[in-house]
């Protein structure tokens, strides 16, 4: 049962597990969801995804998969199982329509007859997109004018506003393969902890305590240790300015979020490629520069480095002395990308381009052979593997 | 025993959904969503709609695992044996139990709460995989193994400032709260001012999403602010015409201060007010 919906879901890439899918058939078993589609769509979800960047994708694979399922139910029709008709005793009728239906011979009676019916209309009306009934004279379906018809049409009418649900697409923005925000970011960056105990000691140290009393033949010796703090250290680098000004808020938003998350974090400013001078602030960054060597020499190579920058630019701007657009440099960028790798051993470089346009720019391909592959797409999901790249 | 909401809490179809899977099935549910969108009420409203005693264990950055089972004070056995108490003999005399001993110890089925599970080390959710899965745990210091006399419905909370590993998510329900639409928003409101004028609360609703639709705000408003806000309303006694001429484009709504919490935020805002009204 439900086995194709769930490689669906599979193949469209979702992580479901064994464990997920038979928890969601034990609670189809006790019934945690009433006969509507609009039932089964939360439940699946509450119990299949557990991401709700994810929710989109399920709202696809579900649209896509139970597409068109109020046409198809006249094929789907008599396939009703027995314990939906039985499900249908429990109807409330009044003691009137009771007796009405007595007068058809029987809820039974009806129940046999809604079964023939539905298999002669399936007959006749092969490929066709009514309802059995809807809106007719007859026993079945909704809207009728017969008071004891089976109202299936409620369901459908459910079923339409359930459709809804999953073609409105309203978890669209929470798709982690679009768009960044600074909570995501900071969920992401979090892969970056690496705790230490490091500062004031303002904590019992239990264990500590317990041993140096001990030791001290019983009378209490209070041991303190500091507490823990995120220790990771980063160095980031920002590409400013021409191309990279299309995608200024991305970069704003990473580095609010870097700027939170890290406690030691240090950025610097380049423009186009990394050349002998960095810079901290845009203003003054004619006036105040930073020699590159200086940044080298100052943080230790316990930092682990970001470049953000879209590596686009003419292939000579890396490759040559003199080749940068703003002024004479000695040395070609690459030598000092370089540099900076046989300092930092962790470092990636996250471009906020499309990856699947990287190919077509030879800088972009250059840049990340000298990153030896470490280039990543600025979207949550790059920044991810980023991090783990770092924490490798 | 189905959850429908409560007269306090307005719950929608996949919410009432998420939370009978996870009470019918016994396994615990994990809920997301913004800040100020009803997590940790959802736990009390349950528990007091299913008419079920109420537990709730707050999760900080420096909470451990063990801690919701219990801790074993060794300080104050060590103080007692210095003094020569004689129940320092009895380790069980210095176990103090956690919310989840309680709650497992409880005669009927409990409703817990573990609230903020991602404030709490990246190995928090995994250190309590067993307990949740076979809602028991052993104490070393005694060597008793204490089992749930009945599966408590667990419901968890979550600010996604971390991932919590799969294996945790894969034993739970998950459900993320999405931000009400403006019919559901009226129902909340309902709910908590039932007199509220009509029209002062439709207009305050439209500077309310208006609001949240600016670009570039930190925080947005949410639902619990948007309440605070009304209460405020209510009692300075505000005419719905005044905010009618709230237009959030030019002016910021009278007692801002409720719905925007951040200084950039109402920096911003009064930058835009700026702009807009030289414009006009």
């Amino acid at each position: 049962m439900l086995i194709p919906f769930f490689y669906e879901l599979k193949d469209a890439g979702l992580k479901v597990s064994i464990t997920e899918f038979l928890t969601l058939l034990e609670a189809l078993d006790k019934r945690v969801a009433s006969l509507s589609i609009d039932d089964f769509y939360y439940l699946s979800r509450t119990s299949l995804v557990k991401d709700e960047s994810k929710y989109d994708l399920f709202d696809r694979v579900f649209g896509h998969y139970f597409k068109g399922i109020e046409d198809s139910f006249e094929q789907m029709g008599f396939e009703i199982p027995a314990d939906w008709l039985e499900k249908m005793k429990e109807l409330n009728l009044t003691r009137e329509e009771l007796d009405k239906l007595q007068a058809m011979g029987g809820l039974d009676e009806l129940m046999e007859q809604f079964r023939k019916r539905m298999e002669e209309q399936k007959e006749r009306h092969e490929g066709g997109n009514k309802w059995i009934g809807t809106g007719g004279t007859s026993p079945f379906g909704a809207y009728g004018a017969n008071p004891m018809g089976i109202r299936i049409g409620q369901d459908g009418g459910r079923m339409r506003s359930a459709v809804k649900v999953w073609d409105k697409r309203e978890y669209k923005n929470l798709d982690d393969s679009r768009e960044l925000g600074t909570r995501n970011i900071k969920v992401a960056l979090r892969r970056l902890r690496r705790f230490a105990r490091e500062g004031a000691a303002d904590i019992l140290d239990l264990d500590d305590t317990i041993q140096s009393t001990a030791r001290n033949a019983g009378y209490l010796d209070i041991k303190m240790i500091p507490e823990r703090h995120n220790a990771v250290k980063v160095l980031l680098f920002f590409d400013i300015g021409g191309s990279m000004d299309p995608h200024i808020k991305v970069c704003e938003e990473l580095f609010s979020a870097a700027r939170t998350e890290f406690k030691h974090m240090e950025y610097f400013y380049f423009h186009n490629f990394l050349y002998e001078y960095v810079w901290k602030d845009n203003h003054r960054r004619h006036s105040e520069k930073l020699k590159t060597f200086d940044v080298l020499h100052k943080y230790g190579s316990d930092y682990k480095v970001i470049f953000v920058g879209d590596a686009t630019m003419s292939p000579y701007e890396i490759t040559y002395p003199g080749g940068s657009v703003e002024h004479w440099n000695e040395e070609a960028g690459a030598v000092w990308l370089k540099r900076v790798l046989d300092v930092y051993e962790k470092a990636i470089w996250l471009n906020p381009e499309q990856e699947r346009h990287w190919e077509y720019t030879p800088s972009i391909e250059i840049t990340r052979e000298l990153m030896g592959d470490r280039m990543f797409p600025l979207t949550i999901e790059g920044l991810d593997r980023g991090m783990r790249k770092l924490t490798r | 025993m189905r959850f429908e909401g409560s007269k306090n809490y307005v719950a929608t179809d996949d919410l009432k959904m998420a939370v009978n899977a996870a009470a019918t099935l016994e396994r615990p549910l994990l809920v997301k969503g913004e800040p100020g969108t009803g997590k940790t009420r959802l736990a009390e409203e349950v528990a007091q709609a299913l008419g079920k005693p109420f537990f709730e264990w707050h999760i900080k950055s420096t909470s451990k695992a063990q801690q919701g089972l219990y801790e074993y004070d060794a300080v104050s056995r060590l103080r007692d044996s210095q003094l020569g108490e004689e129940k320092v003999h009895d380790i069980a005399n210095y176990i103090v139990k956690g919310p989840l001993w309680e709650c497992f110890n409880c005669d009927e089925q409990p409703v817990l709460l573990i609230d903020e599970i991602d404030k709490a080390d990246i190995e928090f959710p995994n250190d309590l995989l067993r307990e949740l899965d076979r809602m028991e745990f052993y104490v070393y210091e005694t060597h008793e193994t204490i089992q749930a006399r009945h599966r408590p419905i667990i419901i968890i909370t979550s600010n996604n400032e971390k991932e919590l590993p799969d294996a945790f998510l894969r034993r739970c329900f998950f459900h993320y709260i999405s931000f009400p639409d403006k019919d559901t928003m009226k129902d909340i409101v309902d709910v908590h001012f039932p007199d509220i004028k009509k029209n002062l609360l439709s207009e305050a609703l439209n500077v309310f999403f208006d609001l949240r639709e600016l670009p570039g705000l930190k925080k947005k408003p949410s639902t619990s602010e948007l309440l605070d806000w009304l209460k405020l309303l209510l009692a300075e006694d505000i005419p719905p015409d005044a905010l009618k001429e709230t237009d959030v484009k030019k002016s910021l709504p009278p007692l801002y201060g409720a719905l925007l919490k951040n200084e950039q935020d109402v920096h911003m805002f009064e930058r835009l007010a700026f702009l807009a009204r030289r414009e006009a």
